[in-house]
């Protein structure tokens, strides 16, 4: 009888190592996780019908369910029946993630028996003029936030002529709320390597780096062994999955700066310098890691690539809406009963996402508000959560799906302290390379201690109009969208809950 | 010169002696000296400038900009509170709270003994579990008051 637990960070941080201890002397594989943390740590159990879940387990329950699985395991008060028909999977389209949880990290063949390589060998098949092409056409956009069209990236980088190219891997993840990057890369690291391998013989890129941020050392460490197992296997190396084409590639560790995951600051970190955000123009993609022609993605991205290729663009289209395409692994996180990732096409509500999925508030509290696309995301209040999950819908209503990461807030969650918060953050983690960023960020901290401290209405409100301001002043003159975005929680906190900051309405600071 | 700093400049040597050649290998070098140190010691930086082709300056500009280089030894324990969105909409700011009035810290503080250092960390990618901390390299999420106190025994069992 086999038994699968994953060895998921997360799931080790809610103690599955115990219960793997727990389990010495079975059978026990240690699997990427489903994602469905709340459930972690998760036991399953291979049966006739399928896998069936425990969870989520301690040690001490471990025995218990030995016992159940000799006679009638749906009888234990933690059985899950069959993991793949609970209702928060089963319902779920997942492409990207189509092996969490069933497949072991490091084992090749695991990888391969579960399409593995696939997008691969069609790219080697067909060539870098249709491979170029099927990116283009499926519609992919960059997960990182920007949802900038992946196609057109790569045929600048393709046609640009260089003695050296590179393709770097954004893995910086720094968003609250967001752990898509980290679970891919725990958990189906091939799938990253893959991506990158098609994108490096695509545009002629000899050379990768994956930029992982140090607060992740576990995906540092599984990338660093799969790569090993990757070169010794010819995926990687001068004669990539027998295309005759070089590429290989290294993982470079971050060192705590969340502007680092802005593209530009990234590759002057990956340079050796301090990680300052450079003006744009020139383009990565024309003058990107040491002045050279650079395709940068985010890890969803890269890993979108493999199965575009495999099952073909048009397959990838016919999920989403509008202009967002294909599906998009969304994370529940925050104040939410079942958090997890849920991977859907794009176009499904917010509403359907917190509260089909979430099941609501894990405090059993009213919800207040979710923060949409990591901390330079709006506020979004309820009222809004018949919001679709679509870029351009998100855009209309003043927010950004960016990432995919939802935090969610109760009742008891003060909202003039996160505005505060997202100020003093982004003053923390100004490159300082432009003042309405640098400066206001701080500035902006000091407006709200005052209005806070305001001994009436009218002493708040004329703070409210200085922080209005000062949100505009970083908004248009901020070079990137650390400074530029940051005023996105600050304005939707006031402007929808005016009362944690002593204000009588949002009209107050007109 | 204490003579225990002098005895550490051979691994840093042979370090940058790896390095060398590796394109933009600042960074790598400098985890490298921390994690085999604990911290960047001060005579390491004339050595890396001149390995690398740069002003100590630099280096140091680089030491200074990110978070997580250390310039001094670290206690001998390091708890790193999130307190991003996601943990704060779950409580981080009442463990935080507590962990200044438990240890008598402010929130970057060390204790005098050397037995532990507070920082303050943006985002473990523990949301779906929020709370959650770092200790020693180990991530432990879905934590409560009592979690915290019990995490906070050990570290004070083995001090
Ligand atoms: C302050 C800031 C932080 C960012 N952080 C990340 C990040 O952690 N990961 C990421 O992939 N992109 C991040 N981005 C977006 C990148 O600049 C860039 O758009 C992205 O890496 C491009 O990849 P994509 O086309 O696959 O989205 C950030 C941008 C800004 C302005
Ligand atoms: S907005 Fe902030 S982080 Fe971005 S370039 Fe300006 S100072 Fe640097
Ligand atoms: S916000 Fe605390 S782990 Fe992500």
């Amino acid at each position: 009888m086999s038994l699968y637990l994953p060895c998921d960070s997360l799931a080790r941080a809610v103690g599955a190592d115990e219960v793997a201890l727990a389990l010495a002397g079975q059978d026990l594989q240690r699997t990427s996780s489903r994602g469905l943390y709340w459930l972690e740590p998760l036991l399953e159990v291979d049966t006739p019908k399928g896998r069936i879940g425990f969870g989520p387990l301690t040690a001490a329950d471990v025995p218990s369910v030995l016992d159940a699985l000799k006679g009638e395991p749906s009888a234990h008060p933690l059985a899950l029946g069959l993991v793949e028909e609970l209702p928060y999977l089963k319902s779920q389209q997942r492409l990207l993630f189509a092996r969490a949880g069933i497949t072991r990290p490091l084992s090749l063949d695991d990888y391969r028996a579960h399409g593995g390589f696939e997008g691969l060998n069609r790219a080697v098949t067909i060539g870098g003029d249709e491979t170029a092409t099927e990116v283009f056409d499926s519609g992919l956009r960059g997960r990182g936030g920007a949802a900038f069209p992946a196609g057109i990236k790569w045929r600048t980088v393709r046609v640009t002529q260089a003695v050296q190219k590179y393709i770097v891997c954004n893995a910086d993840e720094g968003d609250s709320g967001t752990f898509a990057d980290r679970m891919l890369m725990e958990g189906d690291p091939f799938l990253l390597i893959e991506g990158m391998a098609i994108a490096g013989i695509t545009v002629g890129a000899s050379y990768g780096y994956i930029y992982v941020r140090s607060e992740y050392p576990q995906a540092v460490a599984t990338l660093r062994a799969a790569l090993d197992i990757a070169r010794a296997n010819g995926y990687l190396g001068a004669n990539v999955g027998g295309s005759g084409l070089a590429f290989d590639m290294e993982v470079r560790v971050g060192a705590g700066a969340y502007i680092c995951g802005e593209e530009t600051a990234l590759l002057d970190s990956l340079e050796g310098k301090r990680g300052v955000v450079r003006a744009k123009p020139p383009i990565p993609a024309l003058k990107g890691l040491f002045g050279l022609p650079t395709l940068v993605h985010n890890v969803l991205t890269l890993a979108s690539v493999p199965l575009i290729l495999a099952k073909g663009a048009q397959f990838y289209r016919d999920y989403g809406m509008g202009r967002s395409l294909g599906t998009m692994p969304f994370q529940l996180a925050g104040n939410i009963r079942h958090g997890g990732l849920v991977e859907r096409a794009f176009g499904l509500t917010l509403r359907e996402l917190v509260e089909d999925y979430g099941g609501g508030t894990a405090s059993g509290r009213p919800l207040k508000a979710a923060q949409v696309g990591g901390p330079l995301g709006a506020w979004v209040p309820p009222a809004d959560f018949d919001t679709p999950l679509d870029y351009e819908a998100f855009a209309g209503i003043g927010a950004m799906l960016g990432h995919g990461g939802v935090v969610v807030a109760d009742d008891s969650l003060d909202m003039a302290h996160m505005a505060r918060f997202a100020l003093q953050f982004c003053a923390e983690e100004s490159c300082g390379k432009c003042t309405p960023c640098r400066i206001g960020s701080t500035r902006g901290v000091e407006v709200i201690d005052r209005m806070l401290a305001a001994p009436d209405q009218s002493g708040r409100d004329e703070q409210a109009i200085i922080l209005k301001d000062l949100c505009d002043t970083m908004q248009y003159g901020s070079l990137c969208a650390l400074g530029g975005m940051a005023p996105f929680p600050v304005v939707s906190a006031l402007k929808h809950f005016p009362a944690d900051f002593g204000l009588q309405s949002s009209e107050a600071d007109q | 010169m204490p003579d225990e700093m002098l005895l550490h400049l051979p691994m840093v040597n042979s370090l940058l002696e790896r390095h060398k050649g590796s394109a933009g290998a600042l960074l790598p070098i400098l985890h490298e000296i921390q994690e085999g140190i604990g911290y960047i010691p001060d005579v390491a930086i004339p050595e890396i400038a001149h390995a690398l082709n740069q002003s100590q300056a630099e280096i140091r500009g680089v030491i200074s900009f990110y978070h997580d280089f250390r310039t001094a030894p670290p206690a001998r324990h390091i708890l790193r509170l999130c307190r991003a969105e996601s943990c704060k909409s779950r409580g981080a700011e009442q463990l935080a709270a507590q962990l200044r009035e438990r240890l008598q810290l402010d929130d970057h503080g060390s204790s005098a003994d050397g037995n532990i250092s507070l920082r303050p960390v943006y985002c473990l990618g523990a949301c779906a579990c929020s709370p959650a901390l770092e200790l020693d390299g180990q991530v432990h999420a879905r934590l409560s008051a009592e979690r915290l106190d019990a995490l906070l025994d050990a570290c004070r069992e083995d001090a």
